[in-house]
C-alpha cells in the first residue's frame, strides 16, 4: 500500500487514488496532421523504465483532482508530487 | 420548494434501529439528517467569494478539507475550486437561483445535489473508533476536529465526513443508494464495540478487585 501526498489533501492511502499512466504525454497539436504510425505511437506507446517514472494519479475518492507523481518503479518510493502545469522535478532549475 | 408530505428519505425505516443503537448516547448515537439542501458550487473563490457570501451569508473555506458556517449555510471544501453548500430543507431552488444571478457572467457551476446524498450524524465516544474500523483517515481527536472535513472511503463507500463537534459529532454524507449499506455497516461496528465493552467490564472489574 502506497501513501500518496495529494497536493491538496496531504498524505492519504493508495486506495483513495486511481492511476493515470505516464505523465507529460502531449496531445498532438493537430491530430489530423499526424500519420497513423505517429497516432498509434501517441495512443498506445509508453515508457516503461526501471527507475524513476513521472506518472499521473487522481485522488478519485477524495478531492477528485489530477496531479503528477515521481515514483521509482522498483522501490515504489515517491520522490516528488506536483500539480498539473508545474514542471517535473528534474526540469526545475 | 415546499416540503411535500409523501417524501421518503433513504433511511426512513431505520428510525427504530437507530434509536436502539443510540440507547447509550455517551458511547454512541446515530440518526439520519434527511432532506437538507445540498448545492455543489464551482467558482474562483479568491475572485468571486464576496458575491457568494452576499447570497449565502457564508465564506467559502480556502483551506483544503475544512468547512465554514454562516447565515443558514455551511460550506464544505471539496476541491480547490469546488464546495458543497449545505442549507436547511427547501432552500435549494432559491439559493441556486440567487447564486446563478449573483455569478452571471462569471465562470462557475451551480448544481442542486439535494437528492444525491443523505447525512448520518454519529456521536459519542465510540463514534471515532466505529468509523476508523472502515476508513483509512486518521480520525483521532487530535487529527480530526472542527473545522475539518474529508472525503474518503468508509467500508468501500465514498463518503464526505464533517467533524461538527470535537466531542465528537461527525456527519457522514453518503449517496442515497449506499445509505442503507453504510448504516448497516455502522450499526454493526457500533454493536461490536458495545459488546466488547460489556465483555470487558466484568473482567476489568475483577482485575481491579
Ligand atoms: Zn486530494
Amino acid at each position: 500500500m502506497l501513501q500518496i501526498d495529494c497536493p491538496w489533501c496531504g498524505m492519504r492511502e493508495e486506495m483513495e487514488f486511481s492511476y493515470g499512466g505516464q505523465a507529460h504525454v502531449a496531445y498532438p497539436k493537430d491530430p489530423h496532421a499526424v500519420s497513423d504510425e505517429d497516432w498509434a505511437q501517441y495512443l498506445f506507446m509508453r515508457d516503461n523504465p526501471k527507475g524513476l517514472f513521472l506518472e499521473r494519479w487522481v485522488h478519485s475518492q477524495g478531492c477528485r483532482r489530477w496531479f503528477n507523481v515521481e515514483r521509482h518503479t522498483v522501490t515504489h518510493e515517491i520522490t516528488a508530487v506536483y500539480k498539473p502545469g508545474e514542471p517535473p522535478p528534474a526540469a526545475k532549475p | 420548494m415546499t416540503a411535500s408530505t409523501d417524501r421518503v428519505s433513504p433511511l426512513e425505516n431505520w428510525t427504530a434501529r437507530f434509536a436502539a443503537a443510540s440507547a447509550t448516547p455517551v458511547q454512541f448515537s446515530i440518526r439520519e439528517v434527511a432532506f437538507a439542501t445540498h448545492i455543489n458550487l464551482r467558482v474562483d473563490a479568491a475572485a468571486f467569494g464576496a458575491k457568494v457570501r452576499a447570497v449565502l451569508g457564508c465564506d467559502l473555506p480556502v483551506v483544503a478539507n475544512t468547512w465554514t458556517t454562516g447565515g443558514e449555510c455551511s460550506a464544505i471544501w471539496l476541491g480547490p475550486d469546488e464546495w458543497l453548500v449545505v442549507a436547511p430543507d427547501g432552500r435549494n431552488e432559491s439559493f441556486c437561483a440567487d447564486l446563478r444571478t449573483a455569478l452571471s457572467g462569471v465562470h462557475h457551476a451551480v448544481t442542486d445535489l439535494s437528492a444525491n446524498r443523505t447525512m448520518l450524524e454519529i456521536a459519542g465516544s465510540d463514534a471515532r473508533v466505529a468509523l476508523a474500523k472502515g476508513c483509512p483517515l486518521d480520525l483521532h481527536g487530535s487529527a480530526f476536529k472542527p473545522p475539518q472535513s474529508a472525503q474518503s472511503l468508509l467500508a468501500k463507500s465514498q463518503v464526505l465526513l464533517q467533524c461538527v463537534d470535537a466531542n465528537p459529532v461527525i456527519r457522514v454524507f453518503v449517496r442515497n443508494s449506499f445509505a442503507a449499506y453504510v448504516a448497516e455497516w455502522l450499526l454493526d461496528a457500533a454493536a461490536e464495540l458495545a459488546a466488547s465493552r460489556n465483555l470487558d467490564t466484568p473482567r476489568i472489574a475483577n482485575r481491579l478487585a
